[in-house]
């Protein structure tokens, strides 16, 4: 059972660094930040590979929306075993507005381009948290979609993803063509090694615009603000109960 | 010196050497109000919120996790960059006051215990990765910057930093105590893997140990042998290197990367001896094959790891075995070690490639520490640590062991046999003084052994508080008064983490 797999990764600071709110607060400082590939972009990606190495896949290819650096995020997944990567070009102001809405209806577009039988993505960006794209592209496919996903496993032609949801696992059969979206524990991510960022050099990346695949990317969403969580406080040490008493009344909050 | 102590004395030393801090601690007031004097002073540096005084950050500043007691400074500072460490340090000479630099915290020897008291530098805040060249293999980094925050930091360069020594530490502080880890044996201590320091000295001039900017190559461990060499002048880098802040403080460290190895394979096997198991590690390093890990574990240790984790190995002495390198080298080291463990009467080997069962297969080493706990519940864990040339590792594990019994004590051993490096957990309760006694006094004949054996009584966790008297032996009187005349050299005052390394 060979088929062709679409993977979405996304860009964005790398887990570990504290995250500071521009003074005008239009947004979070981007510059001379660490950049990487979203960590649920990566568990993404690393399922697909192993379905390839599985052989139950026949082509992985790596998407990615956004300016000339998301190149490098490509260039990552090819690293880990991406056959082929697609970069879709969208810079300044359009990038900053860019948002699950447009990203999907991209993904549903090459989906049905590349005549892909699976999309995988990540559960959610570090970014926004948003947790819709997936969703969202599966919706506009109208394709089944199996999201959380801690397990992926194929039964004849039909998926079966077992999901992690609040009140513990659960499992589903899907038909294929499916959308899949990744769970931190569906597996430990590869390290790209130095001899497999050398072949992914020669690997191909496709570069087209939002407006060769028909899709508008203007957004309905404008960001009015951006703040920082307020600052914690320094406690106060209270002598006696009366004391604790009288401050807990005091603030409304007996 | 150490030869004068008389017999007498010894209990109060046994005392002293778990509660060393609790009499010298107890403040000074003349330096308190040194301390009070210069606070403006030190606000100006870092900024307010760069000084600190509260009783909770000085304490945690006072101990790592070693079984020292909590030693705090009288106030820490934050400095954000090398030009505040240095002004501070200048304000700390001016009025004599110690200064101990601080990491992370997670060394194992008290190195920063304030025993005099003085001001903490505490460098978490400087915590950048500067000047990453991914084809020279090399990366500059300051001390906030850990081992793990520095791989992922590579990740997506193919390139990591192998050296582990199990905590989250600050690679500058790991190279102020010459840190080593489980891959030794293939990629080196950090004494190897450092190519330049930037160093504050004690009355604050900064110098850089290899020259500013430079990334000069000594001698690699591995194939990869560059030609661009210096060696200019005395090796500067080498003399801060284990110095455990009693030289300079290290503001930055210019470190050798790796290539991410394209595949792991892990093996574990067992062994009818202790003998046995390091027969094989030496034949398996003398056949060439570049082994990544090769981990000893007793049948004490292992005896625990089955109770704790569930598990089922043969309770004999056990070596667990790690292999980096392409798929097909992978296939030779793996079918030549077999061949060797075989031919020393080893058994039950088994190997694994992919991810989950090599966790598995080395679940017992990983979780060591915690079996060792677990053996007796309630307790604390010491490790000690010696090395000993390979030949004389079998010898000096089956005389510790019948030390062990014949003392009634709790010490199951792992160790990183390629280096003939051991450590005993020692599992003890620390309200037992009979039993902290007799954990000493242990420790002290293990390390005199390791002496009497050419070996050191450090392997990697460095001479901190508790191993001043066994560095005086294992140097000789010679090497140490060179020792103290370097340090005189550097730091008059003494104030550069008095107490600790030289006595």
């Amino acid at each position: 059972f060979q088929v062709g797999l679409l993977v979405s990764v996304k860009r964005f600071f790398l887990f570990l660094f504290e995250i500071r709110v521009k003074p005008d607060k239009s947004g979070v400082v981007t510059d001379g930040v660490k950049h990487s590939m979203n960590p649920f972009c990566e568990i993404a990606v690393e399922e697909a590979v192993k379905l390839k190495e599985k052989k139950l896949i026949k082509e992985v290819v790596a998407v990615s929306c956004g300016p000339q650096q998301a190149q490098e995020t490509i260039r990552t997944a090819l690293a880990m075993g991406a056959d082929r990567g697609i970069h879709v070009q969208v810079a300044g102001k359009d990038y900053e507005n860019l948002g699950p809405l447009q990203v999907s209806k991209i993904m549903a577009a090459l989906a049905k381009k590349e005549e892909a039988q699976l999309v995988i993505l990540g559960k959610q960006a570090i970014d926004d948290d948003c947790n819709q794209t997936g969703q969202m592209t599966a919706a506009l496919l109208d394709w089944p979609q199996g999201t959380f996903a801690s397990e992926v496993s194929f039964e004849g032609d039909k998926l079966k993803v077992v999901r992690e949801i609040d009140g513990g696992l659960e499992t589903i059969t899907i038909n294929t063509p499916a959308v899949v979206t990744a769970d931190l524990r569906l597996n430990t991510p590869r390290y790209a090694t130095l001899p497999n960022i050398m072949k992914a050099k020669k690997k191909k990346i496709a570069i087209m615009k939002p407006e060769d695949l028909g899709v508008d990317i203007t957004s309905r969403v404008e960001v009015l603000r951006v703040d920082e969580p307020p600052q914690r406080e320094a406690g106060v040490k209270v002598e006696t109960v009366q004391d604790l008493v009288g401050k807990l009344k005091d603030s409304g909050l007996v | 010196m150490w030869c004068g102590v008389s017999a007498a004395l010894w209990p109060v030393r046994c005392r002293s050497f778990l509660l060393q801090c609790r009499n010298i601690c107890s403040g000074n007031v003349g330096r308190k109000s040194v301390v009070d004097g210069v606070l403006p002073s030190f606000r100006s540096v870092c900024g307010e919120d760069g000084v600190s005084l509260s009783e909770a950050i000085r304490e945690q500043h006072g101990k790592d996790e070693s079984v020292h007691k909590c030693c705090p400074p009288d106030v820490v500072v934050f400095p954000r960059s090398v030009d505040e460490v240095s002004a501070l340090a200048k304000i700390c000479h001016m009025h004599c006051l110690p200064i101990i630099p601080f990491g992370t915290g997670t060394g194992l020897e008290g190195g920063v215990g304030a025993m005099k008291g003085g001001v903490c530098f505490s460098l978490r805040n400087m915590d950048q990765v500067l000047d990453l060249h991914v084809e020279d293999f090399d990366v500059t980094v300051e001390p906030g910057v850990t081992r793990k925050a520095l791989n992922s930091y590579l990740r997506d360069t193919g390139l990591w930093f192998p050296v582990d020594p199990g905590a989250d530490a600050s690679l500058c502080g790991m190279a102020a105590t010459s840190a080593s880890g489980t891959n030794a044996v293939r990629y080196g201590t950090m004494r190897e893997n450092i190519m330049n320091l930037e160093v504050v000295l004690a009355d604050g001039t900064i110098i850089n140990t290899a020259g500013k900017g430079r990334r000069p190559r000594y001698d690699w461990p591995d194939e990869t042998s560059q030609s661009r060499k210096e060696n200019a002048g005395y090796n500067l880098t080498n003399l801060f290197v284990g110095s455990e802040g009693t030289l300079g403080i290290i503001t930055k460290t210019t470190l050798r990367l790796y290539g991410i190895p394209e595949a792991v394979v892990s093996a574990v096997c067992s062994f009818p001896s202790v003998q046995a198991a390091v027969d094989s590690t030496v034949q398996i390093l003398q056949s060439g094959v570049p082994i990544a890990r090769i981990e000893f574990l007793d049948d004490v240790m292992i005896d625990a790891c089955n109770r704790f984790s569930s598990l089922s190995y043969p309770v004999t002495p056990t070596l667990f075995l790690e292999f980096h390198g392409s798929e097909r080298s992978l296939e030779e080291q793996v079918n030549t070690s077999e061949e060797i463990t075989q031919c020393n009467g080893g058994s039950d080997f088994q190997w694994a490639k992919d991810e989950e069962t090599r966790s598995r297969l080395w679940k017992a080493r990983h979780d060591a520490w915690y079996a060792a706990l677990a053996l007796r519940p309630g307790c604390k864990a010491y490790a000690t640590d010696v090395c000993v040339p390979l030949s004389m590792l079998p010898q000096i594990i089956v005389e510790t062991k019948e030390d062990l019994i014949a003392n009634k004590l709790t010490g199951p051993i792992a160790g990183h046999v390629g280096d003939g490096n051991f450590h005993c957990l020692m599992v003890l309760d620390p309200n037992d003084p009979d039993e902290l006694q007799r954990v000493h006094l242990f420790t002290e004949r293990l390390a005199r052994r390791a002496l009497a054996m050419s070996g050191t009584c450090t392997g990697e966790h460095g001479v901190g508080l508790g191993k001043r008297a066994l560095l005086v032996e294992e140097m000789g009187a010679q090497a140490i008064q060179v020792m103290q005349s370097l340090k005189e050299t550097l730091d008059p005052k003494n104030l550069m983490n008095p107490g600790k390394v030289l006595q």
